[in-house]
């Protein structure tokens, strides 16, 4: 199945990045307001999905040269990593804190380890998404 | 101490490195950076020995899944000690070996990490406190033994052994499990040591008899006590190295381990003695009648295991009969059973893991362990001959080695039975047992004589050997050197052992008796001509009789009662259920996807719907609910006319988009209900699956007009109407009655409580963190599980893979 769509493949091009920022956004933004590592795992996995349906496989493995699976994987070990990192510290498996900090650019941000957790989250909703597309799709 | 916790995930981490060094180092040195690992884990917990022998113990809790009870508890004791010396002792002694027995072109990373990851496994079960962790690590031992089994996969037989011991001992372990949770349920602890303080008041509760006998069940399998035995000789299909380590001196004394811990918490019942003692002692006599029979001689070696598993096994049923009464001087005569039973165990490892690696040493060298085509080696591997005198000398129970010490007891014990006056234990009970003692041992002696007449001395054979016999390399006798060493060293200062390794175990064992004189008796080698030197002397002289005479009386091995056996048992069941299985799936299994929806939603009517009709729950309650907004009522009805016209619509795409107007009408409900985060989540997933509706659409089949019958038309549609008004009314009962209190204001105060302002992913993330952990897991498997099943499936034409 040959797509040559250029209308397509240019608004891609630009959209893509909004989807991606939006989606880096709505990660960022879990812990206050609406998002999180779920849904910002499906909207990134959603821009991976519209690039492989606009171009092909092979296109986009040129730019895009992960391993999905691999992916996914890392996702995993890192979700169930931070929870054993808790117990290092002498508290209770997946126990989770947070603190401000006074970083360079944003002022005093809170950081979380929730969001490590998080972002394995992200990483195997993304990885497991990705995967299992590109997995029937080439199934011809 | 935390460091005892972290020795358990030592050999977990080494595994996990194995991989990357076995790449970069395609050797077998590879061997040198594993053994490191149990010789420094020895040393590390020699090094408490002192202190254990001085009444120490050591504990050390990480909280896990705390509201659970399920803690990371661990113990150290005597009785642990022992254990973990042997797992790490042998095992440093095994890899040792293994680096010279293995050739280079095995996937040696793959051997280790399984050794590796069982070793970790063996620690984790005898130095958890907590039963559900030492269920896990029980379990873990199981499966990296079917790993280590199926080592060489491409053999049929080895991947028949690995099923059936995995089979038998994983079935085991489940029955453990259902023990220890009804244990839990009385005791309402998962500690063992909590255990043992409160059973006292728990022993006539109706759980208590089945919680015993399903840990005995556990214990049974794993140990390859009568009935579940078969499956030790064809786990002989392993690697020498593995069968020496896991299935003589580790892996198969987890069960006896198992006993001993427990003895504690149902030692003194009727029930626990007779089973333990009975099953023991019939282990014992069917293992050696089946030892003798044997012409290969890895087989004979695991029936033997089996017969002297077996007595380990009855010696702590007999030992268990002290604590029927609590202390007395009286009572502590029977818990010399118990300390026979420790001492015979760490006898055992030393002479059986010396045998299994002669054994392997022959094969290795002349290509068979055939004993019908062995014969006169002693002049060619004068070593190797040494060490299996020593070794089977000491498993017949002759001195001067340390069989004959712990046998003496042994005997010893079983005639001190004669004067038990409880359980009713009457005059033949108590004289049966001395007899089948002494007939097993009798087999014993024979069997062991074979081992060393028939391999090394007669006539040599050497046309009907593959290779000329040589002397093996060095690096392969010094492993089992030193367990030869141990088995002399043992003999001539076996009160070393006493006082450091079995009294500090024998006060684990009995906790009300710590500190009472007798505890822990004196062993000597010579005790005067007493029945128990009788009994030996008896052995000897009969059994060299028979030895002698083995080719007039082998002759009954063939009588048809011994022919029966349990193997053609096991593997009829095995094809029966194999058979009754696919006959009831391939009755139901249609391939028709519409069938399937059929099951799931008649059975979801029947459940729900019948739970509610049964219950009488409908009591709907409308008045606390909010007026429809017109803005509502505008987007329930694009739903339903949406769901309307999908039964309607001619073409797949259509369908496809009704289907979509439905899930994003319901992303605007979200919206106008405030529940943002749901709205954005239903939103995304449209979208993905819409994209993956699009991919599959190209191979799906023409969407043709269904035809079927009426009636079936009608059969459908009185299902999908149920099913709806099941839900609707479900909905309305659930909205209407509030049975418990809202949970949602614990998760209000989720600022202070996890420092986050959305509750949703406060929830997500910190409150129930182990669901969303879990569930991120699961969607790893599924993901994984699409990939193979697409990517790894057969083409058609290709073979076969599964067997």
């Amino acid at each position: 199945m040959k797509i040559n769509d250029v209308i397509l493949q240019t608004v891609t091009k630009i959209v893509v990045f909004i989807i991606l920022t939006f989606g880096v956004e709505l990660f960022l933004s879990g812990h206050y307001n609406p998002g999180g590592g779920f849904i910002g795992g499906l909207v990134l996995s959603s821009a991976f999905v519209l690039l492989y349906l606009v171009f092909d496989i092979e296109t986009v493995h040129k730019g895009i040269p992960f391993d999905f699976k691999k992916v996914a994987a890392f996702g995993v070990l890192l979700a169930v990593g931070t929870g054993l990192g808790s117990v290092l510290f002498g508290a209770s498996f997946l126990t989770q804190t947070a603190s401000y900090f006074n970083l360079p650019v944003f002022g005093a941000t809170e950081l979380s380890t929730v969001m490590l957790f998080e972002a394995g989250v992200a990483l195997t909703v993304v990885g497991v998404v990705v995967t299992i597309i590109l997995s029937i799709s080439e199934d011809v | 101490m935390l460091a005892i916790t972290i020795a358990i995930f030592i050999p977990f981490l080494a595994a996990l490195l194995v991989p990357f060094i076995y790449k970069r180092v395609q050797s077998r040195s590879i061997g040198w950076f594993v053994m490191s690992v149990p010789l420094a884990l020895f040393i590390y917990l020699a090094s408490f020995i002192p202190a254990v022998a001085g009444g120490k113990t050591y504990i050390h809790t990480i909280k896990w899944i705390d509201s659970a009870g399920i803690n990371f508890t661990t113990y150290l004791d005597g009785l642990s000690m022992i254990f973990g010396l042997l797992i790490t002792g042998v095992g440093s002694l095994v890899i040792l070996y293994s680096i010279y027995y293995l050739s280079e072109r095995e996937a040696l990373g793959r051997f280790y990490v399984y050794l590796l990851m069982f070793m970790g496994s063996m620690l984790g079960v005898i130095l958890s406190d907590n039963i559900m962790v030492l269920y896990v690590f029980w379990e873990l031992t199981s499966i990296s033994s079917f790993l280590l089994i199926a080592f060489w996969y491409h053999r049929k037989k080895s991947r028949y052994g690995a099923q059936k011991s995995m089979l038998i001992t994983v079935s085991g372990g489940v029955g453990m499990l259902a023990g220890f949770i009804m244990l839990y349920t009385m005791t309402g602890s998962y500690s063992v040591r909590e255990i043992i303080e409160t059973i006292g008041q728990y022993t006539n509760e109706s759980l208590f008899l089945p919680a015993m006998l399903l840990v005995l069940l556990g214990a049974f399998t794993k140990s390859a006590q009568f009935p579940f035995h078969i499956w030790l000789p064809d786990a002989m299909e392993a690697p020498t190295p593995v069968s020496a380590y896991l299935h003589s001196a580790t892996m198969v004394k987890a069960g006896i381990y198992l006993v001993a811990r427990f003895t504690p918490v149902f030692g003194g019942e009727a029930v626990w003695f007779y089973t333990v003692t009975g099953v023991g002692i019939f282990t014992l006599f069917w293992g050696s009648v089946n030892a003798v029979r044997q012409t290969d001689l890895k087989a004979l070696l695991a029936y033997s295991t089996i017969s002297q598993l077996g007595l380990i096994m009855s010696l702590f049923g007999l030992g268990s009969a002290a604590l029927n009464e609590g202390y007395s001087a009286d009572s502590v005569i029977y818990t010399q059973a118990t300390f026979a039973a420790l001492f015979h165990l760490i006898n055992h490892s030393t002479f059986k893991g010396a045998l299994f690696m002669v054994v392997g040493i022959v094969d290795h060298q002349v290509g068979t362990r055939d004993i019908r085509r062995l014969g006169g080696l002693m002049t060619l591997m004068p070593v190797t001959f040494t060490i299996a005198v020593i070794g089977s000398f000491s498993m017949a129970g002759l001195p001067p080695f340390n069989g004959f010490l712990s046998k003496e007891m042994f005997f010893e014990s079983v005639l001190n039975v004669r004067n038990l006056d409880i359980f009713a234990m009457g005059p033949l009970m108590g004289s049966l047992l001395p007899v089948v003692a002494w007939v097993a041992s009798v087999l014993t002696f024979v069997y062991s004589m074979i081992i060393v007449f028939q391999t090394f001395l007669g006539k040599h054979q050497p046309d009907r050997l593959d290779r000329k016999a040589f002397e093996a390399p060095v690096g392969m006798l010094i492993a089992p050197s030193i367990l030869a060493l141990f088995v002399v060293g043992i003999f001539f200062f076996p009160n070393v052992v006493g006082t450091y390794l079995l009294g500090p175990a024998m006060t684990a064992v009995y906790p009300p008796f710590e500190g009472a004189e007798g505890l822990v008796p004196h062993i000597a080698a010579w005790h005067g001509f007493n029945a128990p030197i009788m009994m030996t002397i008896g052995v000897i002289a009969v059994g060299a009789l028979l030895y002698i005479y083995l080719r007039y009386w082998r002759g009954i091995y063939s009588l048809a009662p011994m022919r029966w056996n349990l193997d053609s048992m096991y593997n009829g069941l095995l094809t029966q259920t194999e058979k009754t299985s696919s006959f009831l799936t391939r009755t139901y299994m249609t391939g028709y996807l519409r069938d399937y929806l059929v099951y799931i939603f008649v059975f979801f009517i029947l459940t729900v719907g019948g739970g509610l009709l049964w219950t009488g729950g409908f009591s709907i309650d409308l008045s606390n609910d909010a007026p429809m907004t017109i803005s509502e009522y505008i987007i329930i009805f694009v739903m339903m006319g949406a769901s309307i016209a999908i039964i309607f619509a001619k073409s797949r795409m259509t369908a496809i988009l009704l289907n979509g107007v439905l899930g994003y009408s319901i992303a605007i409900l979200f919206v106008v209900f405030r529940a943002p985060d749901l709205a954005l989540t239903q939103i995304i997933v449209e979208t993905v699956t819409t994209a993956l509706f699009l991919l599959c659409f190209y191979f799906l089949p023409e969407w043709s007009k269904e035809k079927s019958t009426r009636s079936l038309k009608v059969f459908k549609g009185i299902i999908a109407i149920s099913v709806g008004t099941v839900v609707t009314v479900l909905a309305l009962v659930v909205q209407g009655n509030k049975m418990f209190e809202s949970i949602s204001v614990y998760f209000e105060n989720a600022y202070e409580l996890a420092g986050g302002k959305n509750i949703v992913n406060t929830i997500l993330g910190d409150f129930r963190a182990f669901d969303t952990m879990l569930e991120v897991v699961v969607l790893f498997i599924a993901g994984i599980g699409v990939f193979t099943l697409i990517k790894l499936k057969a083409g058609k034409g290709d073979e076969d893979v599964e067997d």
